[in-house]
C-alpha cells in the first residue's frame, strides 16, 4: 500500500493545570491514506476534537503536544514552527469545523473570505482569485455564484454557510480534510446533503478525509473506517463494514447497539451504564473497566494496547483474541 | 437608511424639547431672574415693569414656548455678570474646549486602542500586566488629583511646561484663535489634554484589551488560523475590525463626556474655556449661562449619539436595512 497521507503514532496531548496534569489524549495511533474517509467516534469529551486540533497544532496554551509524532506524507509535522505550519494549514490540511454561522468573520464578505484564503495559498492575482472564488462556490452549489461573492455571512441559509466554509477549506486543495461534527449544528434535512458534498469533493480531488462526529450512523453510511474513542484513547479501529458487523471492544458493541437504524431487536438496543471518566479521573488499567461486565483482575491493573489481525485492532484483553481466534 | 435617519432625528428632538424643559424650569424657578438683573433701590413699579417686559407675568405654558422660539433661534439671553448676550460669551470660550478636548479625544483614542491591541495581543507579557495594573490607577484616580500630580511634576519640579492658562494663540477666523500652530500652544495644551484624555485612555485600553482577547477566541478566528491565513492577517485584518465595532459606540459617548467634563481640568488649570465658564455662573447663579451651557451639553450628547448610531449601521453589515432602534 502507498504511504498514508497523514501517520500519527502514540500522540500524547497534556493539559497542565493548577492542581494537576490532565492528559487529553494517550497514546493515540492511525493512517489514513489518499482517496479514504476514516470516521472518528465516541461520547461527548472522547478525545476526537483535541485529536483534530492537534494535527492542526491548534491546542489552545497551556494544553500541548506532550509526545509521539504527526507525520504528513512522510514529514514531521508536530515540531513545526509557526510559519511552518501557516504554509501547511489549509494547503495541505483543510478543516471544517460544527457552526459554519460563527466559522465566517461577519463583516467580511464569503467573496473577500474567499479571495483572501485563495490569495494566501496560491498567490493568484485579483481577477484569478475571484474567477476561482466563483468556480468554487459553483463547486459546492451555492446557486447564482457570481452574484452571492458580495453577500455576507448572515444572508446565507445554514446549510449554505456549510458549503461556504467547505469550500474556503478546499481552496487549495488540500490532500487531507478534517471536518469536526460538519453537520450538528445544521438542521436535518441537510444533513445528509452536506456530507455526501464533502464525500463527493474529496472523491473527485481523492482528499483523504477525517470526519469527527458522535453519530454511528452517518459513519456507517460515510466512512471507509473507523477510530472508535474513548477517555482520550482509541479503543478500536478498522473497516466499517467489519467493525459494524462485529464489533470487538464492549465499548463498540455498545455504540453499535444504539444504533437504531442497524439493530432492530428492541432487546439489544440500549445504552451503556456510567459515564465516561474525566480527565481528572482516569481510572488505571483498561479506561473502560468501571463501565465493562467482562472486566477482571487484568483489566484494572494493565492497560490494553491496540492489537489484532490486519486492519482491525482492539485495545482488549477480554474480547480481541476471542473474536479472532475461534 | 434614510428612514434611520429620519427617525433618529426625530427622536434627538424630542430629547431636546425635554433638555430645553429642564432648562426653563431652571430659568424660570432658580432664583427671581428680575431681582439678579436689577439694583436694590429699584422700586416695585419698576421691577412690575421689567417683569412685564420679559414676559414673566404670562402663564407659564405662554412662557414655556416662548423660551423654545428664543432657544431654537439661537437667543439664550443676557448674562447676568457680564451683562453681555450668552451666545457671544459662550463663542468665545469654545475654541479653547474644543481644541483642549479634540487633543484630548485624539490622545486617548490612539494610544488606547495601540495600548488595548498590545496588551490582548501579549496577554501574558510582563508589560501587559504592568499596563493593566498602571490603568486601574488611572481609572480610580480623580481627575483634578491627577491634574496637580501632573502640574507639580512636570511644571514646579522639572519646569518643562506651563502650569496653567492658554499660549502660543494664531488667530484663525475673528472667533477662532488657535493654540495648534504654535509650540508655545501645543505646551500648554499638552499637559491638560493628558489629565482629560487620561482617564478616557485608560478605559478605552481596557475596553479594547478584553473585547479583544474575546474575539480572539471566537470561532472564526479559529477558522482563519486553520485555513493558513498568516497571524498578522487575523489580528489586524479579522480580529481588530470586530473588535472596534462595539467600542465605537463607548468611544463615542466617552467623546462626549470629555466635553462635558472639561469643567475640573479646565478649573485645575485655568483654561479659558466654556467649562471654566460655566463654574463660575455656578458661583454667581448666572442662570442664563447655566442652562445655555447644559443645552449645548445636550446637544452634544444627542448628535454624538446619533453619529455614532449610524456609524455602527454603516461598518456592521448584519444591522444594514434592519430596523435598530
Ligand atoms: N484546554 C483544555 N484544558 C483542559 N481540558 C480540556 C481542554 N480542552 C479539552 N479538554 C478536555 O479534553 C476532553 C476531550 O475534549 P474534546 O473536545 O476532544 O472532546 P470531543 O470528543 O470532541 O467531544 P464532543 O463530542 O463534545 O465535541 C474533554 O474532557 C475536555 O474537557
Ligand atoms: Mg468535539
Amino acid at each position: 500500500m502507498a504511504d498514508p497521507v497523514l501517520s500519527v503514532r502514540d500522540l500524547r496531548v497534556e493539559f497542565p493545570t493548577r492542581r494537576d496534569l490532565l492528559v487529553g489524549l494517550d497514546g493515540v495511533s492511525f493512517d489514513i491514506h489518499q482517496g479514504e474517509v476514516l470516521g472518528f467516534v465516541g461520547e461527548s469529551g472522547a478525545g476526537k476534537s483535541i485529536t483534530g486540533a492537534a494535527i492542526m497544532q491548534q491546542i489552545a496554551a497551556p494544553g500541548r503536544i506532550a509526545g509521539g509524532e504527526i507525520r504528513l506524507n512522510g514529514q514531521r509535522i508536530d515540531k513545526l514552527s509557526r510559519t511552518g505550519m501557516e504554509r501547511i494549514r489549509g494547503r495541505h490540511i483543510g478543516m471544517v469545523f460544527q457552526d459554519p454561522l460563527t466559522s465566517l468573520n461577519p463583516l467580511m464578505t464569503i467573496g473577500d473570505h474567499l479571495t483572501e484564503t485563495i490569495g494566501v495559498h496560491l498567490g493568484l492575482g485579483r481577477r484569478a482569485a475571484r474567477d476561482r472564488a466563483v468556480s468554487l462556490l459553483e463547486e459546492v452549489g451555492i446557486p447564482e455564484p457570481a452574484e452571492r461573492l458580495r453577500s455576507y455571512p448572515h444572508e446565507f441559509s445554514g446549510g449554505q454557510r456549510q458549503r461556504i466554509v467547505i469550500a474556503l477549506a478546499l481552496c487549495a486543495e488540500p490532500e487531507l480534510v478534517i471536518a469536526d461534527e460538519p453537520t450538528t449544528a445544521l438542521d436535518v434535512s441537510v444533513q445528509a446533503q452536506i456530507i455526501a458534498l464533502i464525500r463527493r469533493l474529496c472523491d473527485t480531488h481523492g482528499t483523504a478525509f477525517m470526519l469527527i462526529t458522535h453519530d454511528m450512523g452517518m459513519i456507517a453510511e460515510t466512512a471507509d473506517r473507523v477510530a472508535v474513542m474513548y477517555a482520550g484513547r482509541v479503543v478500536e479501529i478498522g473497516r466499517v463494514a467489519d467493525i459494524v458487523a462485529h464489533p470487538a471492544h464492549p465499548y463498540t458493541q455498545g455504540l453499535i447497539a444504539a444504533i437504531p437504524s442497524l439493530e432492530t431487536d428492541a432487546e439489544r438496543l440500549r445504552q451503556i451504564p456510567g459515564a465516561m471518566p474525566s480527565l481528572s479521573a482516569i481510572p488505571d488499567g483498561c479506561v473502560f473497566h468501571p463501565r465493562c461486565e467482562l472486566a477482571d483482575d487484568l483489566c484494572r491493573t494493565r492497560r490494553p494496547v491496540l492489537a489484532g489481525e490486519g486492519d482491525h485492532r482492539t485495545a482488549c484483553h477480554r474480547t480481541a483474541q476471542a473474536e479472532y481466534a475461534p | 437608511m434614510i428612514a434611520l435617519v429620519v427617525r433618529r432625528l426625530l427622536q434627538s428632538l424630542v430629547v431636546m424639547l425635554v433638555v430645553t424643559l429642564i432648562a426653563f424650569i431652571m430659568f424660570r424657578y432658580a432664583g427671581d431672574p428680575v431681582n439678579q438683573m436689577v439694583g436694590v433701590e429699584t422700586t416695585e413699579a419698576e421691577r412690575q415693569a421689567l417683569r412685564e417686559s420679559l414676559g414673566l407675568d404670562q402663564p407659564t405654558l405662554v412662557q414655556f414656548v416662548r423660551y423654545v422660539g428664543r432657544v431654537a433661534s439661537l437667543n439664550f439671553g443676557v448674562s447676568f455678570q457680564f451683562r453681555r448676550p450668552v451666545m457671544e460669551l459662550l463663542a468665545e470660550r469654545l475654541p479653547a474646549t474644543l481644541e483642549l478636548a479634540l487633543v484630548a479625544a485624539m490622545l486617548s483614542l490612539v494610544s488606547g486602542i495601540l495600548l488595548g491591541v498590545y496588551c490582548a495581543l501579549n496577554p501574558r507579557g510582563r508589560i501587559s500586566a504592568a499596563l493593566q495594573a498602571v490603568s486601574l490607577v488611572g481609572v480610580s484616580l480623580p481627575t483634578f488629583l491627577i491634574g496637580i500630580l501632573l502640574i507639580y511634576v512636570f511644571s514646579v519640579a522639572l519646569g518643562w511646561l506651563p502650569s496653567f492658562g492658554r499660549s502660543g494663540l494664531v488667530p484663525v477666523t475673528k472667533h477662532w484663535s488657535t493654540g495648534l500652530l504654535t509650540l508655545q500652544g501645543w505646551k500648554s495644551l499638552l499637559l491638560p489634554a493628558v489629565t482629560l484624555g487620561l482617564f478616557q485612555m485608560t478605559l478605552i485600553m481596557r475596553l479594547v484589551r478584553s473585547e479583544m482577547l474575546e474575539v480572539l477566541r471566537a470561532d472564526f478566528i479559529r477558522f482563519g488560523v486553520a485555513r493558513g491565513l498568516p497571524q498578522r492577517r487575523i489580528y489586524f485584518r479579522h480580529a481588530l475590525k470586530n473588535t472596534l465595532v462595539p467600542v465605537i459606540t463607548v468611544v463615542g459617548l466617552q467623546l462626549g463626556s470629555i466635553i462635558a467634563f472639561s469643567i475640573i481640568t479646565e478649573t485645575v488649570f485655568q483654561w479659558p474655556g466654556m467649562g471654566l465658564l460655566f463654574l463660575q455662573s455656578v458661583q454667581n447663579v448666572d442662570v442664563p449661562i447655566m442652562s445655555t451651557y447644559l443645552l449645548l451639553i445636550a446637544f452634544m450628547f444627542v448628535m454624538i449619539n446619533m453619529v455614532v448610531d449610524l456609524l455602527y449601521n454603516a461598518v456592521d453589515p448584519r444591522l444594514k436595512g434592519s430596523s435598530r432602534v
